[in-house]
């Protein structure tokens, strides 16, 4: 391996406590990466607590601009002694283990194979500061000094991002940069440095920001022009409105009169919440709601009422791991079907799938301008990765140009020369009808908004003729709908391949790059990306043009494959699935592997499909047990200087396997040796500890399970709006 | 099947202000049962409206689920309305009047809307102050499901098929006062000269505007035992007043006979008048008013009339400060910050 291979390449993870202040601190340190026009990319795996437990902080540093998550931890900094033994496991072989060295390291957090960086912080923040909450906070910034030293970040950037986060508060920033000097300095004084693996000045990030996909959608809402918006807190959506009302203090305050031009109300639950934004809407504002899985699920008669009355609605769904309460702070693609057929009755919804914070601000002004020419909800499907995380991200951008799409909306001139006002009549045959708002006309254009049949005059009826022709002028609507909504990323002018990848949101970042290692491979796969539903003509294009595709997603049931098997009629055999479902982001290692099983066997597309969760799992118990090694006391509790032999990841990961989704060939290969699969699915301690019930019995019972399999997805759609 | 009421008019109808007779604020002809006290409710609205000289299209009429939310279909047709989902009518009113703070907004519920499915929703759409009338057509029972009890059905009341209620009951005037409604009035489906002046002046209230009308199901729950039966409602009916809503506009003229009379002055100048019947009782106070409404209770009256009002209401926009230019006319020039503010906010995150 040439030695530059290691030059901003490499993953850290703080291991943190929940509530202890070191969320600047690591922010500080993705920054100053950042600053230093290296790409890079952080990502919070915080627990559903305010105070007191475990939560970590992975900065991925790529300068290839992988922005996905990777598996493998080259520096951890273990800063919580609750955390200590899973974070000790967690470090590659070769690997660097930062820690307290306060008090002596006990022997269980010892291992031979990586490196270890005791750093005094409690004794020095204490012999440093006599706050007791400073001795606490500035811990996290000597560690940052030591990170710099170690990584050779450039400390006048780290001294200008102090500076700008503590405008207006100057006295803070000394005793900042004092503990920033403490860590670099004992760096200097004890250890080798800078490491192997450690950042270079590039101009890689240009003009791009680092934002959150929510404070993006909240902006996005502003720029729209919304109006009103009604919420009930539910993470990982909060900040979405939380932002629109920071950006609303900013911007929608009347500087004469001291009065908001915009209405935001914290709702009693989430029935409320799209309620009032339906009310709003019928009224002529624009106006949006934010929430996650469980708010959808109360949402669900609302939402049926906004499609069949024809009210435009706007929501964005930042999805989080369900089912129920699940992992509420962990991230997922699993609302897909929930949103896209919300409520009882054909009910179809349009979805927009963005995947940057510049994408999350595009989709707003798409959802309003959408929404209001169909007359009927958008839901912005973002996920707790992409909302919560930071993420480079192309600059922010609007068109000055562009108006706000109001839709068929008559005002009282346009009434005045109709005969007679019909609000369901399809004058233009697009299925999309003509509406007014209260207080239009003395005489013209009321009408009575209700969620039961009526006829083109929004007049009651229970006629079947007339039910019947509106249920299939909402299809034409949503005919219409495939040529507004945004086209998908098609990634090849022209089909190179048989074989396709789909995907979708933030499973962008890790498919870029599997695409990436595929090509340096040799091995050719076409991509296209979605960007909503319903499915356009470039999505029905691909799927049919490609033998097989690859449909990536992070659920556990293949939401976005039903999708395309319900609405394109689309071979169930050629769409397998590549899935992540353990509530971390997905990574290229994951996609590659699932992926190059398919292509490399030749048995059909669905018995492969069908092993993969077997092949993903096995290896992961395996694997930490194996990393158990016998540990090793570091004198004094200080230095382990070990010669470090280009530790070569790859290798080591073969080894050791610190993690389960670090399933590189060997193992796959080993795994999918029939006969060791198979004895383990016979012992059924092992298949319980193993695979989750589900993939263990879809093994057992291989032949009879595919073709169950296929017979059952395609009753999806059904078998969904049953389980309501 | 549709319902057009028939064309035909007396030509002598009298005007009011705007030129309009009353079957101008007509809506579809009724298909609740015949005798249904929730028709009765309806043309109390229509009379109310018509008086106000109200411009219907200024008016949005909002309900929920029920025979009682059907009403909004039967008066004022040429307003817009919105028959919402069950229990849900506040939430849409709330985001209705946020949108356009200058219409008037008149809600139609029923007891089962908003005291089992919609409490959550009434009690917070009261917390809110929203500037609203919302008239619960209480009957004590779902009409439209066929009877069963609600939760205003009274402990020990029994319906048509004969079963006694065995639970407490929810008394929504008094939950309103207690929750900060500041205009607060219980009246009968039959005593249109008592509802009348009623609706006026909750319409004509700055804040949320809340009317109990005991209203007959006589189909489900008019039999004996039933203590929402027209029958029992006469017998035990007690009023605090007699009431009479004088417009700012008008002149007040009305004459009171003897005993006491109390006005109260409201925002704009209008004025209730209140002929009092009930002794130590004051409408400007919500504890005396609280207490004259239990006090009867425990008598089993049902106590009428305007109950509880704070002229000096305010209402939700008045809470968060919006513009006084409603919402829905905002423009992009207005709302949108434009492409030059993103500079500073990209450059705010690199
Ligand atoms: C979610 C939901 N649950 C149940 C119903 C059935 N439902 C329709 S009206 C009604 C009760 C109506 O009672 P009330 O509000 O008192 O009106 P009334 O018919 O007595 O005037 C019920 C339970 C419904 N429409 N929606
Ligand atoms: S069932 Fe009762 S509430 Fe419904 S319309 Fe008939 S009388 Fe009225
Ligand atoms: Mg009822």
């Amino acid at each position: 391996m040439a030695k530059n291979d290691k030059i901003n390449d490499f993953v850290v993870r703080f291991a943190n406590v929940n509530g202890t202040g070191s969320a600047s601190a690591n922010f500080l340190f993705t920054k100053a990466i950042f600053r230093m026009g290296i790409p890079v990319t952080p990502k919070n795996i915080f627990p559903s607590n305010i105070q007191g437990l475990p939560t970590w902080y992975e900065v991925r540093v790529s300068e290839k601009g992988y922005l996905g998550r990777r598996e493998g931890v080259d520096l951890m900094v273990a800063v919580n002694p609750q955390s200590m033994l899973k974070d000790v496991k967690d470090v590659r072989e070769g690997g660097y283990f930062l820690y307290d060295s306060s008090k002596r390291l006990h022997d269980e957090f010892m291992r031979e194979d990586i490196n270890y960086i005791g750093i005094p912080l409690m004794q020095m923040c204490n012999e440093a500061y006599t706050d007791a909450r400073q001795r606490q906070l500035f811990k996290n910034v000597v560690y940052v000094g030591a990170l710099a030293a170690l990584l050779d970040i450039e400390f006048n950037v780290l001294e200008d991002l102090l500076s700008e986060q503590f405008k207006g508060k100057e006295k803070l920033i000394p005793s900042n940069v004092k503990a920033l000097k403490l860590g670099i300095d004992y760096i200097h004084a004890n250890y080798k440095y800078p490491l192997e693996f450690r950042v270079e000045r590039r101009d890689l990030i240009k003009d791009k920001i680092l934002m959150e996909g929510n404070a993006a959608c909240g902006l996005g809402a502003v720029y729209a022009g919304a109006t009103v918006a009604a919420w009930y807190p539910i993470t990982p959506s909060t900040s979405v409105v939380e932002a629109f009302m920071d950006y609303s203090d900013e911007f929608r305050v009347d500087k004469i009169t001291g009065k908001r031009n915009v209405a935001i109300v914290q709702a009693e639950d989430e029935l409320a919440a799209i309620g009032m934004v339906i009310g709003a809407n019928w009224n002529g504002a624009r106006s949006f709601t934010a929430t996650s899985g469980p708010g959808v699920s109360l949402m669900n008669e609302f939402l049926g009422l906004a499609y069949f009355a024809e009210i435009p609605t706007v929501l964005v769904d930042v999805q989080r791991t369900g089912p129920s309460t699940g992992m509420p702070t962990r991230t997922q693609q699993s609302d897909i079907m929930e949103a896209a057929y919300a409520s009882h009755g054909d009910t179809k919804h349009v979805l927009l799938f963005p995947s940057t914070p510049q994408e999350c601000f595009d989709s707003m002004l798409d959802a309003f301008d959408l929404s209001e020419g169909l007359q009927t909800p958008v839901i912005v499907m973002t996920d707790l990765d992409l909302g919560m995380n930071d993420h480079v991200s192309p600059p922010i951008t609007f068109d000055d140009k562009r108006e706000y799409k109001r839709g068929k909306v008559l005002d009282a001139v346009a009434l005045e020369k109709i005969e007679k006002f019909g609000r369901y009549l399809d004058i233009d045959k697009d299925g999309i009808t003509y509406r007014t708002l209260p207080g239009t006309h003395p005489t013209k254009g009321s009408f009575f908004t209700r969620g039961t049949s009526r006829d083109e005059y929004a007049t009651y009826t229970e006629d079947s003729a007339a039910y019947q022709r509106n249920m299939d002028r909402l299809i034409r609507k949503w005919d219409t709908a495939k040529t507004m909504v945004p086209a998908p990323q098609v990634y090849q002018k022209k089909n190179e391949s048989n074989n396709g990848i789909l995907f979708f949101g933030t499973s962008q970042y890790a498919a870029e790059e599997a695409m990436d290692v595929l090509k340096s491979e040799k091995i050719i796969v076409d991509a296209i990306r979605l960007k909503s539903f319903p499915f356009t003509k470039e999505v029905v294009a691909f799927i049919n043009s490609h033998d097989k595709v690859f449909v990536i997603e992070q659920n556990r049931d293949a939401q976005m494959r039903s999708l395309l098997m319900i609405e394109m009629d689309a071979d169930p055999k050629k769409l397998i699935s590549v899935l992540n479902y353990d509530g971390m982001p997905i990574t290229a290692d994951n996609i590659l592997n699932q992926v190059k099983i398919n292509l490399s066997t030749k048995e059909t597309v669905n018995k492969v499909a069908e092993k993969k969760p077997v092949v993903a799992k096995v290896p992961t118990k395996k694997a930490v047990k194996k990393a158990v090694v016998k540990p090793a006391r570091p004198a004094g509790g200080k230095v382990v200087k070990k010669a470090i032999k280009k530790a070569a990841p790859k290798k080591a990961a073969k080894k050791v396997l610190a993690k389960k989704k670090v399933a590189p060939k060997k193992v796959i290969k080993k795994a999918v040796a029939k006969k060791k699969v198979a004895k383990k699915i016979a012992s059924k301690k092992i298949v319980k500890k193993v695979a989750p019930k589900k993939a263990a019995k879809k093994v057992i019972a291989k032949k009879k399970v595919v073709k169950k399999v296929v017979a059952k997805k395609g009753n999806k759609k059904k078998a969904t709006k049953k389980r309501k | 099947m549709t319902y057009i009421r028939p064309k035909f008019r007396h030509p002598e109808l009298q005007k009011n202000k705007l030129g309009y007779t009353v079957d101008h604020y007509e809506g579809a002809l009724s298909t609740l049962c015949a005798g249904c006290g929730h028709d009765s409710i309806s043309a109390g609205i229509i009379q109310a409206a018509y008086e106000m000289n109200i411009e219907p299209h200024k008016l949005a009429k909002l309900s929920g689920i029920g025979c009682s939310s059907k009403t909004p279909a039967y008066f004022l047709s040429n307003s817009h309305g919105f028959n919402s989902v069950h229990g849900r009518m506040p939430s849409v009113a709330t985001g209705a009047n946020l949108a356009n703070r200058d219409l008037i907004y008149f809600g139609v519920s029923g007891d089962g809307d908003t005291a089992s499915i919609g409490m959550g929703q009434f009690v917070h759409v009261i917390r809110r102050g929203l500037n609203m009338t919302y008239i619960v057509m209480n009957n004590g029972c779902y009409g439209l499901t066929k009877g069963q009890d609600s939760a205003t059905a009274d402990q020990g009341s029994k319906n048509k098929s004969g079963n006694v209620n065995l639970f407490e009951s929810i008394d929504l005037a008094s939950l309103a006062i207690e929750l900060g409604a500041t205009f607060v009035a219980q009246s009968f489906s039959g005593d249109k000269a008592q509802l009348v002046p009623l609706i006026k002046a909750a319409m004509n209230h700055p804040g949320f505007a809340f009317i109990n009308v005991i209203s007959p199901c006589v189909t489900f729950n008019n039999n004996l035992g039933s203590t929402k039966s027209y029958d029992y409602v006469r017998e035990h009916v007690e009023a605090t007043a007699t009431v009479d809503f004088v417009p700012q506009m008008k002149e007040i003229s009305v004459e009171y006979g003897k005993g006491t009379h109390k006005q109260v002055v409201m925002h704009d100048g209008s004025v209730i008048q209140l002929h009092k019947l009930a002794e130590e009782w004051d409408p400007l106070d919500r504890q005396s008013a609280m207490n004259a409404v239990l006090n009867s209770k425990a008598k089993n009256e049902i106590l009428t009339g305007l109950l509880y009002v704070n002229p000096d209401a305010h209402d939700l926009h008045h809470m968060i400060n919006t513009s006084d230019v409603p919402l829905n006319t905002l423009g992009k020039d207005v709302l949108c910050p434009g492409s030059e503010m993103l500079v500073d906010i990209n450059a705010g995150l690199r």
